[in-house]
């Protein structure tokens, strides 16, 4: 995981317990606690969804739930929002939008 | 009634619940409204949409001169564990959606709970402050970049501009440069109708006077305690270094301004202009970043006040509901505490809340006597003077303001209810 901060100055450490999901269709391990956010974003996924207009990327804005930018699908249940909702164990996460553009976000 | 919007709760549909005190938000204000309620023996529910309590406490981290740091993460969870083990339930992972009278308060789970006293502690959010090309992924809000960090412990980006310069900023950038980020740099926004002053060197310095006690540098504490005055502080305007200040790894810029953000799919560098000390810019010059954190400024949040009287003081960080000083807004038993009153620390929001509970446990019949609330109202006012971070430069006269206008709605009610009588 690319951008985890495992060693902190003033911070404890981190936990140790992994939980494993799928983005749209590719797997992906965060640790227990993370939101859906947090757990993609350590993988390097910045991009969570399409703008329906012309499909350009979008990513996390406000990170409190009060802007919609990163809604995605989750488990089947639409227009979640992915900086407040934890992510868990088995979650099945897909991107929303059509006329997607090409994805640039592995590393 | 099948659940939407949320995947997490499991047993939605229309239950019903019954308590004393509802609380409308697990931040700092709600938590300690609630602890100390239920402390007193009332039986209290708190709600709040984020998966798990203390609000924008979470991702706080700072070091305060003489008490140490400062971790968010941890006093929350000690308050949340202290509601807890006082009976509270605390039902994380829900919205609430309407509040009704006496008191109703529906969520989008399809639950609802009811109860005499109501507390809004719903807290700040962040301005959005437009910049060209903020819709790339890797911009996002100063104050998602802080919870990404400290709560997360995550690192937004490995190199990270921040536009507008506020306390939360500076604050927001040594955080992230101690998690091992490169803050290139603190930059204004450049001119547009969105930044209004924001823009404006002279206001920018003025914010800073707002943390000259937890300034880690010699300049800026000096320069903060300036910058209260308005003549000295165009004279540090003159002298302030056109390539910035050095600050905690990262270099303030106030005649600098991050006017683009661009890249292909995702952000990989910024446009930032020279600046006079009007903010008018000039020469422009590309930097590769792959973050950009955005810091518009805090309001406080009014969704479910609506029913309250609401006034705006810009001071405060814009709009209020009217209360008393014993937090109560012009709806009998329906309470407020916290940033919802206005943008100041989480000590003070703790305060606030504390103030609220002990208010509602004594209606209650939990507590006998006013000493109580008389010590939960003198410990607001110590929080206050004893602040380490002030968000909002005029925050006192902000104040000000609100009590005489709740002073005056008390004296033109009293002088209705005589006219009444008379007739
Ligand atoms: C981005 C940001 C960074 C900050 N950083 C600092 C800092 O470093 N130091 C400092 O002292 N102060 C900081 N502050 C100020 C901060 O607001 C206070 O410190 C303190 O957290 C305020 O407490 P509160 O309980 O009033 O509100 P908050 O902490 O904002 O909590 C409000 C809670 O209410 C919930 N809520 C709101 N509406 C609803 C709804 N409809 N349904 C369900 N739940 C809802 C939210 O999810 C949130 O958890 C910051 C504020 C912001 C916005
Ligand atoms: S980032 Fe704004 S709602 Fe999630």
């Amino acid at each position: 995981m690319l951008k985890r901060i495992s060693d902190h100055p003033v911070l404890g450490p981190l936990s140790q317990e992994e939980i494993e999901f799928e983005f749209d269709g590719k797997s992906y391990q965060g640790i227990k606690g993370d939101s859906i956010a947090s757990a993609l974003l350590a993988n390097g996924v910045r991009t969570l969804r399409f703008s329906n207009r012309d499909g350009e990327p979008r990513g996390i804005y406000c990170g409190i739930g009060h802007c919609f930018e990163c809604r995605m699908t989750v488990n089947g249940v639409q227009s979640v929002r992915a900086c407040i909702t934890q992510a868990c164990d088995g979650d099945v996460l897909e991107s929303q939008g059509e006329n997607r553009g090409e994805r640039h976000d592995d590393f | 009634m099948e659940t939407f919007l949320n995947p997490r709760v499991k047993t939605a549909g229309s239950v019903m619940m019954i308590s004393d005190v509802v609380v409308i938000g697990a931040g700092p204000a709600g938590l300690s409204a609630a602890v100390t309620a239920a402390e007193a023996g009332a039986d209290v529910v708190v709600i709040d949409e984020n998966p798990r309590a203390g609000g924008k406490l979470l991702g706080q981290l700072h070091e305060e001169p003489g008490t140490g740091w400062w971790i968010g993460a941890e006093i929350s969870k000690k308050l949340a564990e202290r509601a807890v083990n006082a009976g509270v339930r605390i039902l994380t992972n829900r919205q609430v959606w309407n509040i009704s009278q006496k008191w109703e308060v529906a969520l989008d789970t399809g639950e609802c709970v009811k109860a005499d006293y109501a507390v809004v502690a719903t807290g700040a959010a962040e301005r959005p402050l437009p910049v060209p090309g903020w819709s790339l992924p890797g911009v996002m809000a100063i104050g998602a970049a802080q919870t990404l960090t400290n709560y997360y412990r995550v690192r937004p980006g490995d190199r990270i501009a921040i536009v507008g310069v506020d306390p939360l900023s500076l604050t927001v950038a040594h955080e992230l440069s101690m998690a091992g980020a490169d803050v290139v740099g603190i930059y204004l926004p450049g001119k547009s109708i969105f930044a209004g002053t924001q823009a404006d060197p002279d206001t920018n310095l003025e914010y800073l006077a707002g943390m000259s006690d937890l300034a880690p540098n010699a300049f800026l504490r000096w320069g903060g305690k300036l910058a209260a005055n308005k003549t000295l502080r165009k004279l540090a305007l003159t002298f302030f270094p056109k390539s910035g200040l050095p600050l905690m790894g990262t270099r303030l810029n106030l005649r600098k301004s991050l006017v683009s953000i661009g890249g292909n799919e995702r952000v990989e560098h910024v446009e930032v202009a020279t600046i006079d000390s009007q903010g008018n810019p000039g020469k422009t010059r590309t930097v590769k970043v792959d973050c950009v954190c955005i810091s518009g400024g805090l309001y406080p949040v009014q969704e479910l006040t609506r029913d309250c009287g609401l006034v705006r003081i810009d001071q405060l960080g814009g709009t209020i509901p009217l209360y008393s000083p014993e937090m109560e807004t012009t709806q009998d038993n329906l309470f407020v505490a916290g940033n919802v009153t206005g943008i100041e620390g989480a000590k003070i929001a703790m305060a606030q809340g504390n103030l609220a509970g002990t208010v509602i446990a004594s209606r209650l019949g939990l507590l006998e006597g006013k000493e109580a609330i008389d010590r939960a109202a003198a410990a607001v006012r110590f929080a206050r003077k004893s602040s380490a971070i002030t968000f909002m430069p005029d925050i006192e006269e902000g104040r000000r303001i609100a009590d005489d206008l709740w002073l005056e709605r008390v004296r033109e009610n009293s002088l209705a209810q005589k006219d009444e009588s008379y007739a």
